[in-house]
């Protein structure tokens, strides 16, 4: 049977690196150049900020523009969606004794917490595996997290910059200068618009790449500096919606099992969650691994499904959908690290490289916690008035990260995600066993596959999608239209997939992409990339998503 | 109350949807006058009797010549201060807004627009306006008089009472500033049939329609009806139709008084395009295409069929 | 040459009306009315490179409609002139149209310029209200705009076409947004942006009194919100050879025809 990996995107990672060209005199230079304003890219922006002020030597030697954050989104948060429920442990510790735990913009403290394991009539309530215990964390939603870290950040001196996509990353002799932007007004067929402006090169003395999951330049600098993990990277889709509910819910849900299939052979690792966002409002998401091998597998709909459940469609009952977004979560966890962190001039931080803990379900505060452990290392570099450029003077960096809890939490769960791609019942008895020992029994390293290169099969699962009713279940477009998303029609196409693929692949696609951007067609695959939310989910699948024009996409607010 | 009714005219005729406005009116308390502000209008006068006025002041005079706005405020502003008018009314058009706009700066006076009714309510006058893409209706209302409204364009249809109204002409004094504007080249009607955003009647195409060629189809019923076509996106991605045309999200909002969709599925992305249409019908062979969700008539059925047959039946109906 | 820009600053998206206050909310992220976004472009052509003229933002909003305002600023305008204070609030377009009067009248512009409509209360007033008060030519709608020797010539347009219309400097033009496409700003121009002078007056600055000002200087109100009214049952029918003739019928039913 077809692989995705059989159609591999037309894209090479020459086209996301060059050497800057813009003439001496129109060059931008900023001090540190932080690409992405999420969590990782936010805290690493704060951090900076905190260590200039009380070094205005150093931060003279950085220019007019100290630090600048490059974002991709209408504004920061624009791109943002998570769960989410986070630890607080890396927000107290950069914000320790500047801000109180109050002062930030969480829905309050996770008091009670239920796993479920769901058959389609049944819910049987499971205990809590140790990995999932939230006690002390705090529900969020990182689109607000992002707008309010973004404020401090403008607060602590970092120019934000949004609406720019950051499209190559800047390599001259072996080191990293910067970033260069892309293009504004771009016609469908890459013509020049009357109102048409061209990027430019920002130069840099240190380049942080804290883009996220899928990270555009990250995916390029791991491969031209030769840093690649010992396992490849691997991902998970997750969908969610926001919803405006006539009772409050009081507690925190995971759910595992149905709809998801239990059978090794579908590699369908995921589940979903239910949070509650204070009194009015609920979040809920289904995340499935992008390993999964049936075409008819569609997150968004299993999403659907899942809701008219008897659990859950209790809980909605009454309310209003409000929000609905969907992005990829890096799931390969330790062992899919990549092997160093850094290179001349570049340092990596958060979801890009890949800091998630899989079996917790948390990766925010590693962004946090790598992106100001990121500040850290690029003020000890610059501060000691050496050349950044030059190798290993970013290695304090890696250093930082090896002796964090980041490191630590992800060690122990090292193996966990892999064990599930033996399915529910061998996994989870492998997953316990891992739990008890802390890591340390199975001995070892599991092996991973890339996810395009899982061999597709087909099923009937698509007849028990529910059909789109308008109140409880929705369809993708309106959901689409939901996000906020109003990319104009006449932009570029960003998604590098071959179009003359067979029926099952350009079937997989357009069942697994949550905004419809895919139609199987006559000899084979028809993109309408405008719907595209830039999830990510097509480059785990055999494509390749590059950025938009900058301001596109969705504009979250809540998720 | 002492209503006065700016009646707009063209070509030697006076607009339909002033005459409605006359007509609401003079379904309220009290009297109405007209206002006709040109230059050689006085045979214009006697319409407007018909139509519900009892008294038509005609500002005749050759700087009223041209349709520009700033003198035509001039001539109001004097009326309504001669005659204390408290309610002063327009049937929005491009020349009315400014018109309407500029009076309420000259009398300080509150102006409303978009209306789509007008009713007294103890004793007060309640305009009714949608906003946010019709999404919502507002109850407004004026502190103090005299209260000026601009009426949505199409809202009130003539009613012909056949009566005579006493005329009486006006002197002319205008602003230096108001003559400062000059008509060097004044517009006549388009051969080609209104754009989409001024159009009456509308027909658009989407994806049903199977081919670029079939938008013929589409032309044809436009063209009998007197319409515009627009175009979804999808067509307009796929290059059947120039992005002009296409209604939605990212294209243009419209809100005509017919909209037929041919071939349309509905998304949300080109509801919110014209769901303010007045009137919505809908012809596609999916029973589950979400435009039936919203459409005032939804004919399941082939459009090939249908389309055709109806562009038939509208045109023995205008010629009769 | 001196051009002032009118614009507006108004709420990004989700727009819905507070049910407490009866006006727009307001709240959340605050962009420039894209439509004024044109008036700003056509400013800056006309600039062009000519070192002599200047681009100004005038608006009314509260403080933090600065952040906003910067895009035309990184688009190229030179400075800012942003009216706030409190007792503004709940202006109606009488009362707004004295206030931008006043600043423009500081401002002395050889040309003020306003984009197409208001995206949040979707009027196109603002103009016509502020011409007369400035007792300024207007030329409105317009599709084209050149300007030589003093003289403005405009291209509007109509239900009936194009008119072309002269009028004399100094003068105030309408603009739709047929009449260009907005630049994006440069990179430079973003990062520039935050340096150029941008400076908030309050109403007692430019002398307008308290009676001018807010809701006691408005004249309109709003007394309630509701829905629209139904757009009823949607008539279905399947087409078995008389569905273009049920088609018509109902046409004329809903007098549509």
């Amino acid at each position: 049977m077809t692989k995705p990996s059989d159609f591999p995107p037309p894209f090479s990672v020459s086209e996301a690196i060059a050497p800057p060209t813009d003439p001496e005199d129109e060059r931008i230079e900023v001090g540190v150049a932080i690409v992405g304003a999420g969590p990782a890219g936010l805290a690493c922006a704060i951090r900076l900020g905190q260590l200039l002020e009380d070094a205005p030597a150093v931060a003279e030697r950085l220019g007019e523009v100290p630090v600048a954050v490059i974002e991709k989104g209408k504004q920061p948060g624009s791109h943002l969606l998570s769960g989410a429920v986070v630890n607080p442990r890396a927000l107290q510790r950069l914000f320790a004794g500047r801000k109180r735990l109050d002062e930030m913009p969480f829905y309050g403290p996770v008091d009670q917490e239920s796993v479920y394991f769901l058959t389609s009539n049944r819910a049987v309530r499971i205990p809590t595996p140790p990995t999932m215990k939230n006690h002390g964390n705090r529900v969020a939603s990182l689109a607000e997290l992002g707008r309010w870290l973004a404020e401090q950040a403008d607060e602590a001196g970092a120019m934000i910059l949004p609406e720019t996509a950051a499209t190559k990353l800047l390599v001259d002799h072996g080191r990293v200068r910067g970033i260069r932007t892309g293009d504004k007004g771009r016609g469908r067929d890459n013509e020049e618009l009357p109102n048409f402006e061209p990027g430019s090169d920002v130069g840099a003395r240190i380049t942080v790449l804290a883009e996220g999951t899928q990270g555009h330049l990250t995916g390029a600098a791991i491969e031209r500096f030769g840093l690649e993990g010992e396992n490849p990277q691997v991902w998970a889709l997750g969908v969610k919606e926001v919803w405006r509910v006539a009772r409050p819910l009081r507690r925190v849900i995971h759910t595992l099992g149905w709809p998801l299939r239990a059978g090794a052979k579908y590699r369908e690792f995921g589940g979903s969650f239910i949070y509650p966002m204070g009194d009015d409002l609920v979040t809920l998401g289904m995340v499935v691994g992008l390993d999964y091998r049936d075409v008819e597998v569609s997150v968004h709909d299993l999403l659907q499904e899942l809701k008219t459940h008897r659990l859950v469609r209790r809980l909605l009952e009454g309310g209003e959908r409000i929000a609905w977004g969907a992005k990829t979560i890096p799931e390969g966890g330790f062992l899919s690290l990549p092997k160093r962190l850094h290179a001349p001039g570049l340092l990596l931080a958060g979801d890009g490289p890949g800091f998630v803990n899989v079996p917790a379900l948390k990766g925010i505060h590693y962004a946090i916690e790598t992106g100001a452990l990121a500040a850290e290392a690029a003020f000890a570099a610059l501060q000691r008035g050496e050349a950044v450029g030059r190798r290993g003077a970013l290695a304090c960096y890696d250093e930082a990260v090896r002796q964090s809890f980041v490191w630590r939490d992800l060690q122990e769960v090292r193996n966990m995600r892999q064990a599930f791609g033996r399915g529910f019942w061998l996994g989870g008895a492998l997953a316990g066993a891992m739990t008890a020992s802390r890591g340390k029994f199975p001995p070892g390293d599991a092996g991973t596959e890339p996810d395009a290169e899982q061999e597709l099969l087909r099923t009937d699962r698509a007849r028990s999608y529910p059909a789109a009713d308008g109140k409880l279940t929705f369809d993708k477009l309106s959901s689409v239209f939901l996000s906020g998303n109003k990319t104009r029609d006449d932009a570029p196409n960003h998604i590098r997939v071959q179009t003359e693929v067979p029926p099952e692949l350009a079937e997989l696609w357009a069942r697994m992409c949550p905004a419809q951007v895919y139609e199987p067609k006559e000899g084979g695959v028809e993109v309408t990339a405008s719907n595209c939310v830039q999830c990510g989910a097509i480059t785990a699948k055999g494509g390749r998503l590059t950025p938009p024009e900058g301001g596109s996409g969705p504009e979250y607010t809540v998720t | 109350m002492s209503t006065l009714v700016f009646l707009e005219h063209h070509e030697g005729e006076l607009q339909k949807d002033s005459l409605g406005v006359l007509g609401k009116a003079a379904q309220l308390d009290g009297d109405v006058s007209a206002l006709i502000a040109g230059s050689r209008v006085e045979g214009l006068a006697a319409q407007a009797g018909k139509y519900g006025a009892t008294k038509v002041y005609v500002a005749d005079d050759p700087a009223l010549e041209a349709p520009l706005p700033q003198p035509r405020v001039d001539v109001a502003a004097d009326l309504v201060r001669r005659h204390g008018f408290d309610t002063v009314l327009f049937g929005a058009t491009v020349l009315t807004a400014d018109v309407a706009a500029g009076l309420a700066a000259r009398l300080d006076a509150g102006l409303n627009w978009d209306l789509v009714d007008l009713a007294e309510h103890n004793g007060k006058l309640v305009g009714k306006r949608p906003a946010l893409d019709d999404t919502v209706y507002v109850d407004v209302g004026w502190k103090n008089e005299p209260r000026l409204a601009l009426i949505r364009t199409g809202t009130f249809e003539p009613v012909e009472s056949g009566g005579e109204a006493e005329v009486e002409q006006v002197a002319v004094e205008l602003e230096d500033f108001s003559t400062q504007a000059k008509m060097i080249e004044q517009a006549h009607e388009e051969s080609e049939g209104p754009s989409i955003e001024d159009a009456d009647v509308i027909v658009a195409g989407g994806r049903g329609l199977g081919g670029p060629e079939n938008f013929a189809l589409v032309e044809e019923l436009a063209k009998a009806l007197g319409g515009a076509v627009a175009a979804t996106r999808a067509v307009v991605d796929a290059g059947w139709y120039p992005y002009s045309t296409q209604v939605g999200q990212t294209g243009k909002t419209v809100a005509p008084r017919l909209y037929i969709a041919v071939g349309i599925s509905g998304a949300v992305q080109h509801k919110v395009g014209m769901q303010g249409s007045n009137v919505i019908v809908a012809i596609n062979k999916d029973p589950n295409a979400p435009i039936f969700e919203y459409a005032d008539l939804g004919v399941v059925g082939d459009l090939h069929e249908i389309v055709p047959k109806l562009t038939e039946l509208v045109r023995q109906r205008k010629a009769a | 040459m001196k051009i002032a820009v009118c614009a507006k600053v108004v709420p990004e998206q989700a727009r819905r009306i507070d049910p407490q206050t009866k006006r727009l909310d307001r709240s959340g992220e605050q962009a420039l009315n894209p439509f004024d976004a044109n008036a700003v472009e056509e400013a800056l052509r006309l600039k062009g490179d000519g070192a002599d003229a200047e681009v100004v933002l005038v608006s009314l909003g509260p403080e933090r409609s600065l952040d906003a305002l910067r895009k035309a600023l990184a688009m190229g305008a030179d400075r800012v002139v942003l009216v706030s204070d409190e007792a503004a609030e709940g202006s109606d377009l009488v009362a707004s149209s004295y206030a931008l009067a006043r600043a423009l009248e500081r401002e002395q512009a050889d040309l003020v310029l306003f984009g197409q409509q208001a995206n949040d209360s979707d009027g196109a007033v603002m103009w016509a209200a502020v011409a007369d008060r400035l007792r300024r030519p207007l030329i409105s709608q317009v599709a084209e705009l050149t300007v030589s020797d003093g003289t403005l010539r405009g291209k509007r347009q109509t239900e009936f076409g194009y008119d072309v219309i002269e009028a004399p400097l100094p003068a105030v033009v309408a603009v739709s947004d047929a009449i260009n496409e907005p630049r994006y700003p440069s990179l430079k121009g973003i990062m520039g942006a935050k340096k150029k002078p941008q400076e908030t007056v309050s109403l007692g600055d430019l002398g307008v009194e308290a009676d001018h000002a807010g809701e006691a200087g408005s004249r309109t109100e709003v007394y309630a919100i509701g829905d629209p009214p139904p757009r009823g049952e949607t008539q279905r029918i399947d087409d078995n050879g008389s569905g273009a003739e049920k088609i018509v019928e109902f046409m004329l039913q809903r007098k549509a025809l």
